[in-house]
């Protein structure tokens, strides 16, 4: 009898001491803990009012389950038994009431939380924004600068403290757009524009990713966020601008041919409006 | 002549071959012990042909256990190569071969396991409860299961014939049309799913009338056994969801076979139609799943705690609650869709509202538990890890109704961590519930308790570990169906902890086969004589164990709610009365299930691979079966009375049970 | 309520069965609710084809439903011979319903001839996929009926009316009016709302 209670402590503390020296181990790499933008932050916050919020409810619901399942065992003289008490009009109005009001006040956060943080709503800032065109790929990110006619691969290079106007398409199956530690995702739909705003609150590298699978190479498809200062972001992209490739119908043709775990690669862009043709080549509605 | 199936179609790795040549090895064996213990016979009228839904009801289970088997060992494989496929190395298998894996695994737990059981359940259970003798429309029955199980029968033949889809559960266009997906995978899905589907719809609206329409004299509706009331709020969602499912995926295959435009990237199509669709079936279809298991924990409790469910009406109405919402809520699988702030938020207050009804049936059943004497067999404990496992799941669930949260969360493994503790939570543990809690009645002897509790803790702990790090895991950044990463991200530690998990589970799984095997042999110590080994309140264990053909020899006659319950307290009140045997009308037995079903395997076959003179000639075939089968003006049989008497009396001469 | 232990009596199955076919015509209903909600979304992707407007002839369209119209008079007055007992106007009422439903099906099948004809199909555009299926199915749903008066003609003819043809025939009007139910909602949404 003991060994084996014995063993189901130890599994508790070794599991615990585990997940506890892991958490802080990886502290720093919970993205989502971690937030390195103002919209993440935002986000942040939410989850975190959300979880008390519910902890309200559900605590109490563990502890409870604990305690009556121990003291109405079987095995307890102590415990009344009651067989025949099978209603409470009162319990009943606090366990459908309770939670409707939990419920009511998350309601009133899920509404204007959605407003405040609508992937389509432009951040407020003195900076000017720039501009970013996404289009996923098989299976890479193609970065689009219109403004400073240039091109990357997986690499999204960005000024901090910048906000950023992503518009957001696809060459390739359905993908998501994805850079946790600066904020949540969009989706990147064929023949469709999407919206994102993101902003990087300090330099840094970000790792961005695609949330929604798109076939074989998909794991591949991972970038890198480069926040730098201002100074940082024009240097790099003076070396794009002097880039040996350059991205236009002929070389995006070459690009969209599908490929697995592309290098990064900076192009000079000279259609600068290659980002609506893309868009409109599977845009066929009418 | 073939269509687009060639030799090529068999070349497989040395994984698909292994495994195909073990299912071959296997069904040698099986079919050798058939003609040695001449069992050819038995299985053809006993099994294949039945009409009676307690044994309709073993075999899907039988179907649903050995695709959990399946199932499991695509999450071994799944865990398996993340725990490796870090950096330089990639994992021991290939991208095309992950996809398929975790699509079949998906695929397979929720159409062939979930709503396995769940028919599995219902069919033994419902007209017990009921205090019937039969379903509605028994042939239905029987077809609605070979459906089911030719929809099982086409995924696992993909292994071995051509491949299955690689595009997730639920596959989404652009990705499953031809233009990225030309191979016959996203078809065997299609096929499969859409057959099994039709069976499910079938059996929905079976079960609807059985309730509706059959229920013993006396047995109104407010009197039925909450997992009644639960199976009856599940079947009006399958009615109204699966007709959905049907239709989108019809018009997926019309893309795909005729050349249409409905979810494609050009000719006007809208992928984004798709999504809708499938979701606006998707949800509905995760409560199809789980209200019956919170019907199974209202009896498990009530029985364990001897003690009245509390809160009777207002379970009722939770049940209902949950029913009408979940029709309202299924934007909140795609809040990055891009739809808009105001309808996001709609969806996410929806979704919010069914936590109200669910928090409602975990306080009934603790308050059930208060002031009740709780025995803590097997059944009780699987309830008391589905409080814990559901109420965090639960807890993420109402988090991710919340668009901006969501944006972050979405196909994340913080997703996957949610749903996980969702079905394995609530679905399995309460299946693992009921099948500790009814196998008694089904088989005539209990489990072995002690290997039961063995078993439960291994899934338990196995569970924690596999999961929990997921939730962690998701909030790092790790998106689902990844099959490699880099090791700047951190994650693999925690991936091996969730593989680590998994073993926990097999070694669970285990557990409960030796619990089976080890119950078997000492089934004459433990056999249950009274038909009551519980101490139950509701009508099923006022059969014998098993129960005769026909339920019951005489219709019972209820009074109140827990109608056994009262049945017992009135026998030892008053003693019996004398009883007038009748003669019953029973189906006949039938195997046109078995062969329209074997029409329809051959149908989807030609449909997947684009033979059409199959397609044709096996579509008149069911066609022509079917005519014959409904034309049938007597599938009927008459039970004299004086046959029932003697079954009845020498079961209540030799074991002394209930009438 | 209990009829668990009269299982096997022809009224209780009668009653059932009407019973179970009105709730799987209702999941036809939502089938076809589904394809409804389709048609809207994908009308107006005309992919540079031709729209409802220019394809569609109101008066063919009003033809086939008065078609459809007096088939489910027909039909309803099948039913009531059958529930007399009748067996010759059962079966003439039934044979009348048939040459109609056939009349609607061949005049739906040159409307799609010569649709696809003049490259109009199901390939052309999202909203010819969504036409051809919805109308379509409608038309396989009512070709099925077709089929069903057909065995139904022959077990009448050669067995009478007994309790299970007459239950049969019951759901066989059920179903063909439910069918006529939805060609009007196909008539206004997709005809009439399409060319004006």
């Amino acid at each position: 009898m003991k060994a084996k209670y014995l063993l189901g402590i130890l599994f508790w503390i070794v599991a615990l001491a585990l997940a506890f020296g892991l958490l802080y181990k990886h502290y720093d790499q919970i993205a989502m803990l971690n937030p390195k933008g103002w919209v993440a932050e935002q986000q942040k916050d939410l989850m975190w009012l959300a979880t008390w919020l519910m902890l309200l409810v559900v605590l109490p619901v563990f502890i409870m389950t604990g305690w009556i399942a121990w003291k109405y065992r079987a095995s307890n003289p102590h415990a009344k038994y009651t067989p025949d008490w099978d209603n409470s009009y009162l319990a009943e109005a606090v366990w459908w009431g309770f939670p409707l009001l939990i419920v009511s006040v998350l309601s009133v956060v899920t509404y204007t939380s959605s407003h405040k943080l609508d992937p389509y709503k432009p951040l407020e800032s003195d900076t000017t924004p720039l501009k970013v065109q996404v289009v996923a790929l098989q299976w890479k990110w193609l970065f689009i600068y219109p403004e400073q006619k240039i091109a990357s691969v997986n690499l999204l290079q960005i000024p901090e403290k910048t906000p950023i106007n992503f518009e957001i398409t696809s060459d390739a199956p359905m993908n998501s757009f994805w850079i946790p530690e600066l904020g949540g995702q969009i989706y990147a739909m064929s023949g469709m524009r999407t919206k994102l705003h993101l902003i990087a609150d300090q330099p840094g590298e970000f790792a961005g990713s695609s949330a929604n699978l798109s076939g074989v190479g998909f794991s591949g498809m991972r970038f890198t966020t480069k926040a730098t200062s201002q100074q940082g972001f024009d240097e790099w992209v003076k070396k794009a601008q002097s880039s040996s490739q350059s991205l236009e119908a002929k070389s995006y043709e070459q690009l969209a041919i599908p490929s697995e775990y592309n290098p990064v690669a900076l192009f000079t862009l000279k259609d600068p409006e290659l980002f609506e043709t893309i868009l409109h080549q599977t845009m066929q509605m009418e | 002549m073939f269509g687009k199936l060639t030799l090529d179609a068999l070349k497989h790795g040395p994984i698909e071959s292994g495994v195909s040549y073990s299912v071959g090895i296997v069904a040698i064996i099986v079919i050798t012990l058939l003609f040695y213990f001449k069992g050819w016979e038995g299985l053809w009228k006993g099994w294949i042909t039945t009409l009676d839904p307690k044994r309709i009801g073993r075999m899907y289970l039988i179907v649903s256990l050995l695709m959990l088997f399946k199932g499991v060992v695509d999450a071994g494989m799944i865990r398996a190569q993340l725990a490796f496929s870090v950096g330089e190395s990639h994992g021991y298998l290939e991208s095309n071969h992950f996809q398929q894996i975790f699509t079949a695994h998906g695929t397979s737990m929720i159409f062939f396991v979930g709503m396995g059981v769940v028919f599995g359940l219902l069919n033994i259970i419902v007209p017990l409860q009921i205090g019937a003798r039969d379903v509605a429309f028994p042939f239905l029955n029987s077809l609605s299961f070979w459906l089911f199980s030719v929809g099982a029968i086409l995924v696992n033949l993909s292994l071995m014939v051509g491949n299955f889809s690689g595009a997730g559960w639920l596959p989404y266009p652009p990705l499953s049309e031809l233009q990225y997906s030309p191979d016959v995978g996203i078809d065997y899905w299609i096929w499969s799913v859409q057959i099994a589907g039709i069976g499910s719809l079938l059996s929905g609206v079976n079960f609807f009338v059985t309730i509706l329409k059959m229920r013993a004299p006396g047995m109104t509706l407010m009197r039925m056994p909450l997992f009644t009331w639960s199976a009856l709020n599940a079947m009006v969602l399958v009615i109204f969801a699966f007709p959905i499912l049907t239709v989108a995926l019809a018009l997926l295959s019309l893309d795909r076979t005729l050349g249409m435009h409905f979810f494609t990237t050009d000719g006007g199509g809208n992928p984004m139609l798709f999504v809708n669709l499938i979701w606006a079936w998707g949800h509905p279809e995760v409560y199809i799943l789980i209200l019956p298991f919170f019907g199974v924990f209202s009896e498990v409790v009530s029985t364990f705690s001897e003690k009245r469910l509390f809160g009777y009406t207002s379970m009722v109405w939770a049940l209902a609650a949950i029913t009408f919402l979940s029709f309202l809520v299924w934007l909140h699988h795609f809040f990055t869709m891009g739809a808009g702030a105001n309808v996001n938020a709609f969806f996410g207050v929806m979704t919010m509202l069914i936590a109200v009804p669910t928090g409602v049936k975990v306080f009934n059943w603790l308050f059930t538990m208060y002031g009740g004497r709780i025995h803590f067999k097997t059944p009780m404990l699987w309830f008391l890890a589905f409080i814990f496992i559901f109420g965090t799941g639960g807890m993420t669930g109402v988090l991710m109704a919340i668009p901006p949260a969501d944006y972050q969360v979405h196909n994340s493994l913080f997703l996957i961590a949610h749903f996980h503790s969702m079905v394995i939570g609530g679905v399995l543990f309460g299946f693992f519930a009921a099948y500790s809690y009814w196998f008694p009645k089904v088989f005539g002897f209990t489990l072995n308790e002690k290997i039961g509790r063995y078993a439960f803790w291994c899934w338990f702990m196995g569970f924690i570990l596999a999961i929990m790090p997921l939730y962690v895991l998701g909030m790092m950044g790790a998106t689902r169906r990844l099959d490699h990463y880099d090791a700047s991200t951190g994650w693999q530690p925690l991936y091996i902890v969730a593989a680590v998990g998994i073993i926990f589970i097999v070694l669970g799984v285990i557990l409960q086969n030796i619990q089976l095997l080890a119950s078997i042999a000492e089934r004459r110590r433990n056999r249950d004589y009274t038909g009551d080994p519980w101490n139950g309140r509701t009508l099923e264990w006022a059969t014998s164990s098993p129960p005769k053909f026909y339920n019951f020899a005489f219709v019972p006659e209820v009074h109140g709610r827990d109608a056994f319950w009262s049945m017992k307290q009135a026998e030892k009140a008053g003693g019996e009365h004398e009883h007038h045997y009748e003669a019953i009308h029973m189906p006949k037995r039938s195997g046109m299930g078995f062969y329209i079903g074997m029409w329809v395997f051959l149908l989807g076959f030609g449909l997947i691979w684009h033979i059409w003179w199959l397609v044709a000639l096996t579509f008149l075939g069911m066609l022509i079966f079917t005519i014959i089968r409904l034309s049938d003006d007597e599938p009927e049989q008459l039970i004299p009375a004086s046959k029932i008497k003697r079954i009845d009396l020498t079961k209540r001469h030799v074991h002394n049970g209930h009438s | 309520m209990g009829t668990a232990s009269h299982a096997g009596t022809g009224q209780e199955t009668y009653e059932r069965t009407v019973f179970g076919f009105w709730v799987y015509l209702m999941t036809d209903c939502i089938l076809f609710a589904t394809l409804f909600a389709t048609y809207v979304v994908l009308q107006n992707n005309l992919n540079g084809g031709p729209s409802g407007k220019e394809l569609f002839h109101l008066p063919f369209a009003l033809s086939e439903t008065l078609i459809l119209l007096v088939s489910s008079f027909t039909s309803g007055l099948a039913v009531m011979a059958a529930q007399n007992l009748k067996k010759v106007p059962t079966l003439t009422w039934l044979g009348a319903t048939f040459l109609l439903g056939l009349a609607f099906i061949i005049l739906e099948v040159t409307e799609f001839t010569h649709l696809v004809q003049e490259g109009n199909s199901w390939q052309r555009s999202a909203f010819l996929s969504s036409f051809f299926t919805l109308v379509g199915t409608h038309g396989a749903h009512i070709t099925s009926g077709l089929l069903w008066i057909l065995v139904m003609l022959f077990q009448i003819a050669f067995r009478g009316i007994n309790i299970a043809s007459l239950r049969r025939v019951a759901c066989l009007g059920l179903f063909w009016h439910f069918l006529d139910v939805i060609w009007i909602f196909i008539f206004t949404i997709v005809y009439l709302m399409g060319a004006l």
